[in-house]
């Protein structure tokens, strides 16, 4: 072990000089040719900054809500519920925002609200939720905002994203970007 | 056909299409012939050698090898314990995190350096720039130090007699800077035009549309996220994993992640044929491998798209399947997918959680960590799955009463013993560990997160992930505490080099041995029916070990949940 010692520590000094600085400086590097110099994907509306790709909390009634969250959207952390699929109290916690959902907007099905508006993301800050939970959201917006319908899913269409390469993965929507072009609207 | 679904399909073939050249690019790094990357790394290679005082060309048998891994991991340990209780008052903090408590830092070097990245911190708050720099350092060459043993092996198996297996420093290098990084600064490169965060300004605050102020954790992620996944190691930058949208923000990334993850698993296997000139028994194994690990995932994949029956029992569109720890931008099937990925290699990151799995799929990702020896993890898969032909060789070799050999060498008593030693070692970590969490409920019960069966799962997952240097868990569990960053940390180290040295050990004593050559006499180890063995051992030792623990877990969840 003697006669190895030294070598170890060397070779890991070197290598430690290569991985840690100049591996990540060249990643660096090359973000700053991307979009953003590698801040994340930023957006500016109305003055105001905001990672498009970090989901906010949207509970008033005039927006689109966002999905539940277990870290409710804090950004400096993250995570999801890790509730088990049997777990009693974690149930009764999605029958409660199933029955929060049907108060807040009346005239909805309870078969109509799609699975993701009920449940916790992973990250607890995800950016996006399916169409059918845009789409089951639009009578209370409308009449909230006395915008029609009709303009609504047009809006929706607009802003679905479709899977990757038109092929690959989930339709999905950002909901920020929704929001945004929501306000826009008038 | 369902976009989902085709996802899936175009993640494994691209895998299995890089993987046959990257495996001969593999084997050729491992036998010093000449590469296209030669003119860049052949300069700083010699640098490396030249400063360290090392001779890359000098031999080593099997125990000098050995010594020389086990020397400079220690090395990387006191290191590491030394960066994370004093990262508090080094630079490149920006968000001020606090030093780690001792048996923290213990568990996190430990974890870091034997290639699990199981954590019990969170990124944006337990570990500071330079902390996070560090444990990308360890993602390096802890899979370089995996690989460098199963170069070993496999020089072992190519030369006729030899007690010689290459330099380890050599191929702990030429790991590292050949093979590891090319891929993952192409990665890199995808990922910041993706939109991944290459920035060291710390947290930042701002307003959201709806007015809420809230501070969003950023951080030099795009170079860390490359590595985690090729190097198998999993460790996430953040407290969500993968999950996070700074650490995989679109669809594009997370079929980047699991191809960068999927990939040199895949391509050792090949590497091993075209090192050692046998591409049938290459093949062998891959199909193997490849039936074990297509019996975890389709299965997986179904019972996520069809989602929770509690759940679709309330009366709601549950279409969208089991959506609960699941991103909106990845969706079911490609969670349910990634989930095994992750499990059967040894990464360990994950873009769902795995507590809120179904539980058939939960006991599917303990089955393939149980296992271990699907794909595996970068090297140290070939080392386990070593084991299970050396127990296949022997037993064949019994049942139709020949001299066990495998590549012309005799498998005698001592080999027997330590692969026995080996294949025992992973269930009886794994179980001893789950029992005595289990007795004591102040350490076990009182950390759980869930009641009843899959509270039992939680504890077994975190020592299958443990010893099976996985990194991932059902992470309701409250384990930063004494108990868990303590008992778990030693269970990663016995997890990890015990199943390196007696697969390399293995290998050694059977290279000293006199080469006899092929016969009619020889059992054939590269057919069809020897596959079928192999299978039947894996599953008869996973099955008879840790069926009664599944039985406890998620299969009483799953029968409960009727």
């Amino acid at each position: 072990m003697k006669k190895h010692i030294l070598p170890a520590i060397k070779l890991s000094f070197v290598t430690i000089i290569f991985f840690c600085v100049v591996y990540p400086f060249a990643v660096w590097a090359i973000a700053q040719a991307a979009p953003n110099h590698g801040k994340g994907m930023l957006i500016t509306h109305k003055g105001k900054q905001y990672y498009s790709n970090i989901g906010q909390a949207f509970t008033q009634d005039q927006y689109f809500w966002s999905r539940p969250s277990s870290v409710a959207y804090n950004a400096s952390g993250s995570g999801g519920s890790n509730k088990g699929p049997s777990n009693e109290a974690y149930l009764k916690e999605v029958q409660a925002r199933i029955d929060t959902f049907l108060v807040h907007n009346p005239g909805i099905q309870k078969s109509e609200i799609p699975v993701d508006m009920v449940t916790a993301s992973g990250s607890g800050l995800d950016p996006h939720f399916s169409v059918q939970a845009a789409k089951v959201q639009v009578k209370r917006i409308a009449k909230c905002r006395n915008i029609s319908e009709a303009r609504l899913e047009e809006l929706i269409a607009q802003q679905t994203e479709k899977p990757f390469m038109g092929l690959f993965g989930p339709e999905k929507i950002n909901v920020l970007k929704l929001n945004i072009a929501l306000d826009d609207l008038k | 056909m369902n976009t989902e679904i085709l996802g899936i399909i175009l993640m494994f073939t691209a895998t299995l299409v890089a993987a046959i050249p990257i495996g001969k690019y593999i084997a050729k790094v491992y036998a010093g012939q000449k590469t296209f990357l030669d003119p860049v790394f052949n300069p700083l290679e010699k640098v490396f050698f030249k400063i360290s005082r090392i001779d890359p060309a000098k031999g080593m048998n099997w125990k000098e090898h050995m010594v020389a891994l086990l020397t400079i991991n220690v090395v990387w340990f006191l290191l590491g314990m030394l960066i994370l209780m004093c990262q508090q008052w080094l630079p490149m903090n920006p968000d001020h995190n606090p030093n780690m408590s001792p048996d923290l830092a213990f568990n996190t070097t430990i974890s870091f350096v034997v290639n699990c990245n199981l954590q019990h911190y969170s990124g944006e708050s337990g570990v500071s720039y330079l902390g996070q720099i560090w444990l990308m350092f360890l993602q390096f060459v802890s899979a370089g130090t995996g690989m460098a043993a199963a170069a070993a092996v496999f020089v072992a198996f190519r030369e006729k007699t030899t007690t010689q297996l290459g330099n380890f420093y050599d191929f702990l290098i030429k790991s590292c800077t050949r093979i590891l990084l090319p891929i993952s600064v192409i990665l890199a490169i995808f990922f910041v035009f993706q939109g991944m965060p290459m920035t060291f300004e710390g947290k930042q605050t701002l307003t959201s549309l709806q007015g809420d102020t809230m501070t969003v954790s950023t951080g030099p992620v795009a170079a860390f996220v490359p590595i985690k996944h090729v190097g198998t190691n999993g460790g996430g930058f953040f407290g969500a994993n993968g999950a996070h949208p700074f650490e995989n923000p679109t669809y594009l990334t997370n079929m980047l992640e699991m191809w960068g993850q999927f990939v040199l698993p895949m391509a050792m296997v090949f590497a091993f044929g075209y090192f050692i000139r046998r591409k049938k028994l290459a093949v062998m194994i891959y199909t193997v491998m490849t039936i074990g690990f297509l019996l975890l995932v389709i299965p997986n994949i179904y019972m996520e798209m069809k989602g929770n029956p509690a759940i679709a029992a309330m009366g709601i569109d549950n279409s969208l399947g089991a959506m609960e720890g699941k991103e909106a931008r990845v969706g079911a099937a490609a969670s349910g997918f990634w989930s095994i990925v992750t499990t059967v290699i040894s990464t360990g990151s994950i873009n769902s959680m795995h507590d809120s799995s179904m539980p058939l799929s939960g006991m599917n990702e303990l089955l393939a960590m149980m296992v271990n020896a699907f794909y595996g993890g970068d090297g140290v898969g070939i080392l386990n799955f070593l084991i299970f032909i050396i127990l296949a060789v022997f037993i064949s070799g019994l049942m139709v009463g020949r001299t066990p050999e495998f590549l012309g060498k005799k498998i005698e008593a001592r080999e027997m013993k330590i692969a026995m030693i080996i294949a025992l070692l992973h269930p009886f970590l794994i179980l001893v560990g789950t029992g005595l969490a289990t007795a004591f409920p102040a350490q076990g019960a009182s950390t759980l997160n869930n009641p009843g069966f899959h509270g039992f799962s939680e504890i077994l997952y975190e020592y299958t992930s443990s010893s099976a240097n996985n990194g991932s868990g059902f992470e309701g569990l409250g384990d930063n505490n004494l108990w868990w960053n303590i008992s778990t940390g030693f269970v990663l180290i016995l997890g990890r080099f015990l199943p390196i040295i007696g697969p390399v050990a293995i290998a050694g004593l059977l290279a000293g041995k006199k080469y006899i050559p092929e016969s009619n006499g020889t059992l054939k180890t590269d057919t069809g029916t020897f596959a079928l063995v192999i299978f039947a051992v894996i599953v008869i030792v996973a099955a008879l070990s840790f069926f009664p623990s599944l039985a406890l877990g998620p299969i009483a969840e799953y029968f409960s949940m009727r």
